[in-house]
């Protein structure tokens, strides 16, 4: 089973963000990782190809600094990598990122294409669907588990409020996973090693001959204005713990 | 502006954020002084396009079609295509659920348009509308313009309009029918049972307060901590999504989209940054009280009362002076 897995670059959780030209955040001094919904997706990958054989490819679009999730992906796994070298993926629109994706996927003729259900940056959510859309695959969305025979797959699709659906899927495919459906492996040291030999492709959109045509676009981002006033507690623990009880009793009379 | 809403519904049954997408549509709708209509798209659904048409709006449109009566994004959208292409929208809205996220990006993408997903509300600046969207977790909002022509297409978040806001219409609107081409081939994928896993055990709507617990909770070691301070508060334990994945506590504790939803008197957040997800399930509770590390958590926005540290300081100190308490 050749699986080509998308992973993204994300800034790291706890990184402090700040804005820069009004529509993006400052990107130097703060770490970047792999974006965790695709974590999963790439998790699947490679349990996958324990399982049926074959090979994982990992595909990351951005700036040089992208190849650093490429090699995490390598480390814990995945045979090789395609990077899709663009310093302005982050002004892309949901639909011309899914182009340029689309044209490097092609070329490897993947019998299945997973990505997470959505980024931590910008959380369009919109990637898998476009990119099968793109690619003139069949989907599914938000995979919880996926039993895969050699012309089929079965896989669990997660609904609304705790339900679900078995749905069945010809393949190729593209599904997106949604996170939990796996427990995530570490690197090994010797994973780290392997990934040093194995090959990391750059390509550009310009190569890919990939216009964008941007659908739409984002005017600006600002920290949200609070709807609510949050009263914020001060002191010490031992104080701030017995202010919030005593507000909690005699001010909001919840307890 | 000619508006186009799709509402959603399984089996018969709406998805009630449907009408809160619906309260929004007509907000647009009466700001730009466009047509509104709205669709119902299934097998067997004519009487919620009759329920729909008591709704102010000028058109209903019922989509119906024997290959409808299970969803496929293959089948939503080659059938919605066809309808917008007889209804001619400037603007489609649809609710931001499970299925839409499925087949709505698809759906804009095989007419050539972009989809502004999962927006927070909009504004209407001389005469252009602008979308909010969150991103970065909630930690950032983004206004979002469409470029190039009509149609284009967005999604409201549940919450981002009150479904109780849906204006009746002094008359019963029209029902058209809309007859779509449909063949089995087109549809590549074989939807199957629908099922619910493992009853729920605990039903946390009904408990009076709730101690969550996400991320800064840090380890399952540390899980009986946050027990112990919610039997002290008389309430359950519950968690936002990572936590369940990690199967810290089982998936029935979960609060949020994928979770349940609740509106206890008392929601107490522990290491709970607040991302949508879970902030959709426990926004209605009436005081939300929240202890996190980071002063620009998203969940103080939603907070009536906040404190900014180390939970593995202030837990324990909330234990104690509930135990002082009881004792005395």
């Amino acid at each position: 089973m050749k699986i080509v897995v998308c992973i993204k670059q994300v800034p790291a959780k706890d990184a402090p963000l700040t804005i820069a030209d009004g529509n993006w955040i400052r990107e130097t001094d703060i770490g970047f990782e792999m974006n965790e919904p695709d974590s999963y997706a790439l998790e699947e990958a490679l349990r996958l190809k324990e399982k049926h054989t074959g090979e994982v490819i990992a595909v990351s679009m951005g700036p040089e600094r992208v190849k650093q999730t490429i090699k995490e992906a390598l480390a814990k796994g995945a045979d090789r990598g395609i990077h899709i070298a663009d310093d302005k993926a982050h002004t892309l629109d949901p639909l011309s990122s899914a182009k340029s994706l689309a044209s490097a996927i092609e070329r490897e003729k993947p019998d299945l294409v997973l990505t997470g259900l959505q980024s931590d940056d910008q959380g369009f959510g919109q990637t898998g669907v476009l990119l099968a859309e793109r690619l003139k695959l069949p989907h599914a969305t938000l995979i919880m588990q996926i039993d895969a025979q050699a012309n089929t797959m079965r896989v669990k699709r997660e609904l609304e409020a705790g339900w679900f659906q078995w749905v069945e899927v010809p393949i190729p495919a593209l599904l997106t996973i949604q996170s939990g459906i796996n427990k995530v492996r570490y690197a090994t040291l010797k994973g780290i090693m392997a990934a040093k030999k194995k090959e990391i492709a750059t390509i550009t959109r310009e190569s890919l001959g990939v216009t964008v045509e941007p659908t739409e676009h984002i005017e600006r981002i600002y920290v949200p204005v609070k709807t609510k006033k949050t009263e914020f507690i001060a002191g010490t623990p031992k104080e701030a713990a017995s202010k919030l009880l005593e507000k909690l009793k005699h001010e909001a009379r919840v307890l | 502006m000619k508006i186009l809403v799709i509402t959603e519904q399984r089996e018969g049954q709406w998805n009630k954020v449907s009408f809160e997408t619906l309260a929004g549509a007509q907000q647009i709708a009466a700001e730009t002084g466009g047509a509104l209509s709205a669709i119902v798209i299934g097998k067997g659904v004519s009487a919620l396009a009759d329920e729909l048409a008591a709704r102010k709006l000028d058109e209903v449109l019922l989509v119906e079609h024997d290959l409808l009566s299970a969803y496929t994004p293959d089948g939503y959208t080659v059938a919605l295509q066809q309808a917008i292409a007889q209804a001619k929208p400037d603007l489609v809205l649809l609710p931001h659920t499970y299925q839409v996220r499925d087949f709505a990006p698809k759906l804009a993408a095989t007419l050539g348009k972009g989809m502004i997903g999962d927006c927070i509300g909009y504004r209407l600046e001389t005469g252009k509308l602008i979308f909010q969207r969150q991103m970065f977790q909630g930690k950032m909002v983004a206004d979002v313009v469409f470029e190039g022509a009509a149609p284009w297409f967005a999604t409201f978040q549940a919450g981002a309009f009150r479904s109780d806001l849906v204006a009746a219409g002094s008359s019963k609107a029209a029902i058209a029918m809309v007859a779509v081409d449909l063949n089995p081939q087109q549809i590549r994928t074989r939807p199957l049972e629908i099922f619910r896993e493992a009853k729920q055990a605990v039903d946390l709507t009904q408990a009076p307060i709730l101690v969550s617990v996400g991320r800064g909770i840090k380890a399952p070691e540390n899980i009986p901590m946050a027990e112990k301070l919610a039997k002290l508060l008389g309430g359950e334990i519950s968690a936002s999504r990572p936590i369940c994945d990690e199967g810290w506590l089982p998936m029935d504790r979960q609060i949020g989209s994928s979770g349940q939803t609740v509106a206890p008197k008392l929601y107490l957040a522990l290491g709970i940054s607040g991302a949508i997800q879970h902030v959709v399930g426990m926004k209605g509770s009436r005081t939300i009280a929240a202890i996190n590390k980071d002063q620009n958590a998203p969940i103080f926005e939603v907070a009536d009362y906040g404190i900014v540290g180390d939970l593995f300081e202030i837990v324990p100190a909330l234990i104690e002076e509930l135990e002082k308490n009881k004792t005395t």
